[in-house]
């Protein structure tokens, strides 16, 4: 253990000020996502933790609720809806003074009804008389609200809001656009190391170009072409299979290129020895080099998972904005739009598409940091 | 549709793939065996089962598509009549074009600076602290994220409410807490790109983290051994070893980003969508792609305007590929 010097507490506060400027956006969005959504219009998610004390309005029952007992009417209920854990400590009748008693005591009202009001929320209106107004009384109260936090949101959000229907269908886009790619671009990777062809050289080289080419300028011609290909074939342009071979495309440079930088670690004498056994290509390929390949396969498709998983402008432009086929940033950004200041549908959403990100991220985190340092060194 | 027609539609989808190499390469096996010798033709077959589906995919949606575009660019907005350069002198004469290339300009020098700048140094300290991997995965974490994931959560950090309402944005909440009136953020000309920068930097730094992590470790500790015995400072060593040796990890992760940037759209997209002067050209060009029934001409100008930005980059690449093959 290094002695406590004045370098390391103050590489140790900066990197705790870096972490905690890191963490809180997203740490701020949970808490939110648990959070009731009428507290969390009106406080910020940092008060969640603590007993916070609000001043509210409520309104007693009319009369309708009433009941007679003995010589009096009684109006008797709670003032909180339903799952409302809160604490009430003083309470007031007017808007001058509203906390004007303590809780358990008893205030009088003009029409010389009286009314007492409990910590749980339960009131007792009495009066001598029948009550003959609909509406009841506004009662004001002083009270203290727990931490507390629910899943309600969540439910909103993945059975209303067909955010549960997106999951599903970002999964159905997201699995065959890595797959296929890396089925396709395994044997490009392999021909491409291990076979000799006239064109070989010429052919690295577009990979190596296509890398960086921006996505933006395949756009437009490859709508142009699933729209003809639709219209000819009387289907629709926007499908799954669409989407899955434009995924495939554009993945397509940069999933070569990282299996074909491993491919070419793997030592030669090994392959060549194979041939000369007899074996095919192909045989050569499927019994030894994919066994060998399995640690890069899954770096290649952590990457290209989580790429089409987060991607937006290729769900927009090639997919239906239908239910059936909307994927879930499309569908986050749709609710950015519609629901912008509904807080507990967007942060929950938000959360909800993450999660899976999330979990990928902290179950093979070393793989995924495999594959970006594996793309970045030579790429 | 449900969760089962979903899960045949994959798994068809995923078969087709496999099916085609296994059985196109058994058909060829079979016919090897019953045919001639013939090794050359044979292997020639090979090789276009191995290539022919990457190659394809490879032309139809890269390659082919680069030129249409770029020949696009020349025509109208659906794309039959030749214009020359008329969308290229509207694009110089059109203020959102304008303020794209200057926004765009902003984002390459400010996110690749400030990310690859903070990547450097978590990695330093992160490197040096026994608790540096777990902060190191923190900050990591954002990689994860979708940009308009990311997007929801910094527009909960910029929320604004008026001046005597409860904040619930935190950069509101501090500013009141300071003693400053609360801002709109996102919609304060100029200022609003940083805001929107910040999102990308967060997002990127974790990038630059891992890889100067994984590069820092392949410094040889002599050298920086030696360094400490000679009595030199942790700031000194940073500048003078670490840098200098760092030098090319630098570089690509800069090009990295750069290019990550000059694509900006989601972000952009999800906030703003290009109001109170935000604009870029990849939302510029989303917007152009579908405005009045999509105008190929102008779309395929901004998309060229992006490629025009890669292509050093582009050329670089390929200059280093072509020295290490010739190693």
């Amino acid at each position: 253990m290094k002695k406590l010097t004045f370098t390391s507490v103050f590489s140790q506060l900066l990197l705790l000020l870096f972490v905690i400027a890191w963490i809180v956006p997203t740490f701020g969005l949970f808490i939110s996502s648990l959070r009731d959504k009428d507290v969390l219009a009106i406080s910020g998610w940092w008060t969640s933790f603590t007993t916070t004390e609000v001043n509210e309005i409520y309104r007693t029952k009319g009369k309708e609720d009433q009941i007679k007992e003995g010589d009096y009417y009684f109006i008797k209920s709670n003032l909180f809806d339903e799952n409302q854990v809160k604490e009430i400590y003083r309470f007031g009748i007017t808007s001058k003074n509203i906390d004007e008693y303590e809780v358990g005591e008893t205030a009088l009202f003009k029409d010389e009804t009286e009314i007492t009001v409990f910590e749980n929320g339960d009131y007792v209106w009495k009066s001598k008389e029948e009550f003959k107004k609909k509406k009841g009384k506004r009662i004001f109260v002083s009270a203290k609200s727990p931490p507390s936090f629910t899943l309600d949101n969540y439910k909103e959000v993945l059975l209303k809001e067909g955010l549960g229907q997106a999951f599903l269908n970002t999964f159905a886009v997201a699995l065959p656009a890595t797959l296929i790619p890396l089925i396709i671009c395994s044997y490009f990777a392999y021909a491409l190391t291990w076979m000799k062809f006239y064109g070989r050289d010429l052919l690295l080289a577009t990979i190596i170009a296509s890398l960086v080419v921006p996505l933006q300028m395949c756009l437009i011609p490859v709508l142009t072409i699933y729209n003809d290909f639709g219209a000819l074939f009387g289907v629709s342009a926007k499908s799954y299979p669409g989407i899955w071979m434009a995924h495939t495309g554009f993945g397509l440079a940069s999933t070569t290129f990282l299996l074909w930088n491993f491919l070419k670690t793997l030592p030669s004498e090994m392959i060549e020895a194979a041939r000369v056994d007899g074996a095919t290509h192909y045989d050569t390929f499927i019994k030894i080099v994919v066994p060998l390949s399995i640690p890069s396969f899954a770096s290649i498709f952590i990457l290209q998972f989580l790429w089409v998983w987060n991607d937006l402008l290729v769900g927009l432009v090639f997919l239906d904005k239908h239910p059936s086929e909307i994927i879930l940033t499309a569908k986050l950004k749709e609710l950015l739009g519609s629901r912008g200041e509904n807080w507990e549908i967007l942060t929950t959403g938000a959360f909800v598409s993450m999660t899976v990100p999330l979990f990928i991220f902290f179950s093979l985190q070393r793989y995924f940091i495999r594959g970006l340092v594996a793309g970045s060194v030579k790429g | 549709m449900s969760i089962f027609s979903l899960a045949i539609t994959v798994l068809v989808g995923v078969l087709f793939f496999v099916l085609f190499f296994h059985l196109s390469n058994f058909l060829l096996d079979y016919f090897r065996v019953k045919a001639s010798k013939n090794f050359a033709f044979e292997n020639s077959i090979r090789v276009i089962i191995f290539i022919a589906p990457a190659f394809i995919v490879l032309f139809v949606f890269i390659i082919y598509p680069v030129f249409e575009t770029i020949r696009l660019s020349f025509y109208d907005k659906v794309g039959e009549n030749f214009v020359g350069l008329f969308n290229y002198t509207w694009a110089i004469n059109d203020p959102d074009f304008r303020r794209s290339i200057i926004n765009n300009l902003g984002w390459l020098i400010v996110v690749p600076t400030l990310s690859t700048f903070f990547g450097l140094v978590i990695a330093n300290l992160a490197d040096r602290i026994w608790w540096g991997s777990i902060a190191k995965s923190i900050i990591f974490m954002p990689m994860a994220i979708s940009f308009v994931g990311a997007g929801v959560i910094w527009k909960f950090m910029y929320d604004y409410r008026g001046p005597g309402d409860q904040q619930i944005g935190l950069l509101n909440a501090i500013a009141v807490a300071l003693g400053f009136e609360p801002q709109a953020w996102l919609t304060i000309p100029l200022w609003n790109n940083l805001f929107l920068m910040a999102i990308m930097i967060w997002i990127q730094t974790g990038l630059a983290l891992v890889i100067f992590s994984a590069a820092l470790r392949s410094i040889p500790n002599e050298t920086l051994d030696a360094a400490r015995i000679d009595g030199a400072s942790e700031l000194k060593i940073f500048w003078s070893i670490i840098i200098p040796y760092l030098e090319q990890t630098i570089l690509v992760i800069w090009t990295i980003i750069t290019i990550l940037v000059l694509k900006v759209f989601d972000i952009i997209y999800a906030m703003t969508n290009g109001q109170w002067q935000t604009e870029v050209l990849a939302n510029l060009m989303y917007d152009w792609m579908f405005r009045g029934g999509g105008d190929s001409g102008r779309g395929s100008v901004l998309a060229f305007c992006i490629l025009i930005g890669v292509i050093p980059i582009l050329a670089w690449n390929l200059y280093r590929h072509k020295q290490e093959q010739n190693v």
